[in-house]
């Protein structure tokens, strides 16, 4: 690792953006921001502004992708050309290719695929501004998308990273931090089932620094899970305390 | 996925894993044999063709000179491609690349890329300017299971036969030279691969393996047994427990396979 | 835990709940929005969560209809096919509507006309005839009450909303029924059918029942309804009077 870029973590454990090893970026949540579709949310996440939709469960088009004995959901996640610093094309990339994959195979272990054979599940996440994790601030807002659909779900599942920056173990990383840090692990959870549906890493971590950031990724996931639940219920709250007054 | 595999075999399968074993006779964190050929298409600069059981991976690796990335002038380029050919798989349809194709080549990328095992400043022919670009292709055959660690060896096999023309900068013009150079390869990342059916992690999935089960994680190790690479794939999920679990095998298993290999 | 009846100590009753929130363990049902997984039930759905004897419920905030053999439910025409016509029943599931069905004689296809029966954006109230997991469900209509609708405003709402509607006994759509002189027909599919005797009676019942749908979990509410509804009647008696 060259020495070129400056220090990311300061002697006092101080990172870039001001906070400390184990803080969270601030966050937002806001669940039934798009009329048309069956269930949607927003998150604000540090920088991060992503919007997901979901639709269905509904007939599937084409009928020949649908399953007879079960649900099929499908997943794009895409970025807007001006999310990023340098402009991107509108075209999916390679890497919007896998997100995609991955961010549907960690929805699904939520879903009871079985009880609604021969329909799909559409999901979109669009990333509207993007500083580093939106991979998982898209599955944290796909997730309560899903819930406001009224689609049966085992539990929300919540995603939050963790990696390394200078030798130090970090939770959360922004742009910079992805981009320079010696590790990046995104992971997804559903904490009431102590089930990890995502898991990545790129960078160089021994094995104790994987159990580290690994426990800190989930300690993070659990803090927003609270917030997932907040913001589904304050849809719904909203109404009756406005009609019990 | 389970069109193919009868519910008989399932079950089949998941019973003798229940009890530590599989249908091949091998062990739960046996691996199939691995056999390795290098340099067998001579138009590339570099080749591999390796067989884990009957899974079979070719990849070709092309060198030619280009651009560096704005944000890091004195390094070379690599980039990694695969594809999953009709004649490996019933399931294999022609096309462009789908999720699979892409998640493979970008799995394979990241186990290289992230252990260092290019030296990539050793790839800049002229700073800022001009510097080698390398292409790995990966070209899977036959698909038995697997295809992530198969193709993980190949790529690392066909980087190591790599050889780089010489070039050099004369009166500003870029000339090539005579010879050749070995591309400098400094790390030998093995990827592992876990699969879990019910809740036992068996390494290196056969194809009806993976048919049956419901998830895996494949992760890349360097040579001092640090993680470089973590991939989860298919709908299913691991335990926190489940995943440290994999990292020690994968560990064991990589400084394994490293041995048998000498790399 | 030994055979005692405790309430679970998970929740207070009718308390919001979200997806995977335990809501009780040990010698419990799952019933309604709730699932059972290593001896504990968790909820799949948002709602709120009670309890009736041992099976713990979750009345669902939002829903969608999936077609139940008998269900009366309102459906619009999609398309008119060579045999039939498909119907939007607001589902996951698109409901078909067999030409044989509606015509009291053998059907034949390049005879009848089935446009002029019935034609792409009609209404209809029908009752689901078959349906199975490997099979879109089957309409009827070939029983008193159900047919073309041809009067009347449609409003939507969350399926599990229309036993509130309904209300105990009858009760609470009785009522509007009543005070609104509309005749009103509950979709189990959460569409509603709302005819009166001039466009404002409709407009008080659709806004007594969207009320309803709003706050079908709060307290207090049929008192809120009934209030609404003399306030309105008396705002017309007024205005006629003068």
């Amino acid at each position: 690792m060259s020495e070129k870029h400056e220090k990311l973590i300061d002697k006092k454990g101080i990172r870039l953006d001001g906070r400390k090893a184990d803080e969270l970026r601030p966050l937002k949540l806001q669940v039934g921001v798009l009329s048309h579709a069956d269930g949607s949310a927003y998150i604000e996440h540090g920088k991060n502004k992503i919007l997901a939709a979901a639709f269905g469960p509904r007939e599937m088009h084409p009928k020949h992708l649908s399953l007879p004995d079960r649900m099929v959901l499908r997943c794009r996640y895409h970025m807007a050309p001006f999310s990023v610093q340098e402009r991107k094309s509108p075209a999916p990339s390679r890497r919007e290719v896998e997100l995609s994959k991955v961010i549907k195979e960690c929805l699904e272990p939520a879903l009871f695929l079985e009880l609604y054979p021969r329909t799909g599940v559409d999901v979109f996440v669009e990333v509207l501004q993007a500083d580093g994790g939106t991979r998982c601030a898209s599955i944290t807002a796909a997730a309560l998308a899903i819930a406001d659909a009224g689609v049966p779900m085992r539990d929300l599942v919540v995603a939050c990273a963790a990696g390394k920056v200078d030798d130090t173990v970090v939770l959360d990383l922004f742009d910079a931090e992805d981009k320079l840090g010696a590790a990046d692990l995104p992971v997804a959870y559903m904490p009431n089932l102590n089930a990890v549906t995502l898991l990545q890493m790129d960078g160089n971590l021994t094995c104790g620094e994987f159990e580290k950031a690994l426990n800190m990724a989930m300690d993070g996931c659990k803090k927003i899970y609270e917030m997932q639940k907040e913001a589904l219920k304050t849809k719904y709250m909203v109404v009756k305390e406005e009609a019990e007054e | 996925m389970s069109s193919l595999i009868t519910r008989v075999r399932l079950k089949q399968i998941e019973q003798f894993i229940e009890k530590g074993k599989r249908l091949d006779e091998r062990g739960l964190r046996d691996t199939r044999e691995i056999k390795i050929e290098q340099g067998l298409i001579e138009k590339a600069e570099g080749s591999a063709r390796v067989l884990l059981g009957k899974t079979e991976v070719l990849v070709g690796v092309k060198v030619e000179t280009g651009e560096p990335f704005p944000d890091t002038p004195n390094e070379g380029v690599m980039t990694v491609n695969a594809e999953l050919v009709p004649i490996a798989s019933p399931n294999f349809e022609a096309g462009p690349p789908n999720e699979d194709s892409i998640e493979l080549a970008r799995v394979v990328d990241r186990g290289i890329r992230e252990s260092k095992a290019i030296d990539n400043e050793k790839l800049c022919i002229e700073p800022g300017k001009k510097v080698f670009v390398v292409f790995v292709d990966v070209y899977v055959l036959n698909h038995d299971g697997n295809l992530i660690d198969a193709s993980a060896i190949a790529a690392l096999a066909a980087l190591l036969n790599t050889k780089m023309p010489n070039y050099e900068i004369k009166d500003g013009e870029l000339k090539i030279k005579q010879g050749y150079t070995p591309l400098p390869v400094k790390g030998h990342p093995i990827t592992v691969t876990m699969g879990k059916i019910n809740n036992s992690l068996i390494v290196d999935p056969g194809l009806e393996e993976e048919q049956v089960m419901d998830s895996r994680i494949s992760m890349a190790i360097n040579e001092e047994g640090h993680i470089c690479a973590v991939q989860k794939g298919g709908s299913g999920y691991f335990t926190p427990q489940q995943i440290l679990e994999a990292s020690k095998i994968a560990q064991e298993k990589a400084a394994e396979i490293r041995k048998k290999l000498n790399w | 835990m030994d055979g005692e009846k405790i309430l679970p100590v998970f929740f207070e009753k009718k308390q919001l709940v979200t997806p995977g929130e335990l809501l009780a363990e040990g010698d419990y049902l799952a019933g309604e929005n709730t699932y059972l997984e290593q001896n504990k039930i968790y909820a799949s759905r948002i709602g709120l969560v009670d309890t009736d004897n041992k099976k713990v419920n979750v009345v669902a905030l939002r829903a969608f209809y999936v077609p139940k053999l008998g269900d009366i439910i309102i459906g619009s025409v999609v398309e008119v096919g060579f045999n039939g016509w498909t119907v939007d029943i607001k589902s996951p599931y698109t409901a078909l509507l067999r030409a044989s069905d509606v015509l009291s004689r053998p059907f034949k296809p390049q005879n009848d006309e089935l446009s002029a029966v019935l034609n792409a954006g009609d209404l209809i109230v029908a009752k689901i005839a078959s349906y199975d997991r490997a099979h879109d469900p089957q309409l009827t209509v070939g029983e008193p009450g159900l047919g073309k609708i041809t009067r009347g405003q449609i409003l939507h709402v969350t399926p599990t909303k229309i036993p509130r509607i309904i209300g105990r006994k009858g009760s609470m759509i009785s009522m509007i029924k009543q005070e609104t002189g509309c005749q009103i027909i509950l979709g189990l599919n959460g569409v509603i059918l709302v005819t009166g005797k001039n466009p404002e009676d409709e407009e008080l019942a659709i806004t007594a029942i969207k009320k309803i749908e709003e706050e079908s979990h709060t307290s207090g509410l049929t008192d809120r309804i009934t209030q609404l509804l003399k306030e309105s009647k008396g705002k017309v008696e007024e205005n006629k009077n003068e």
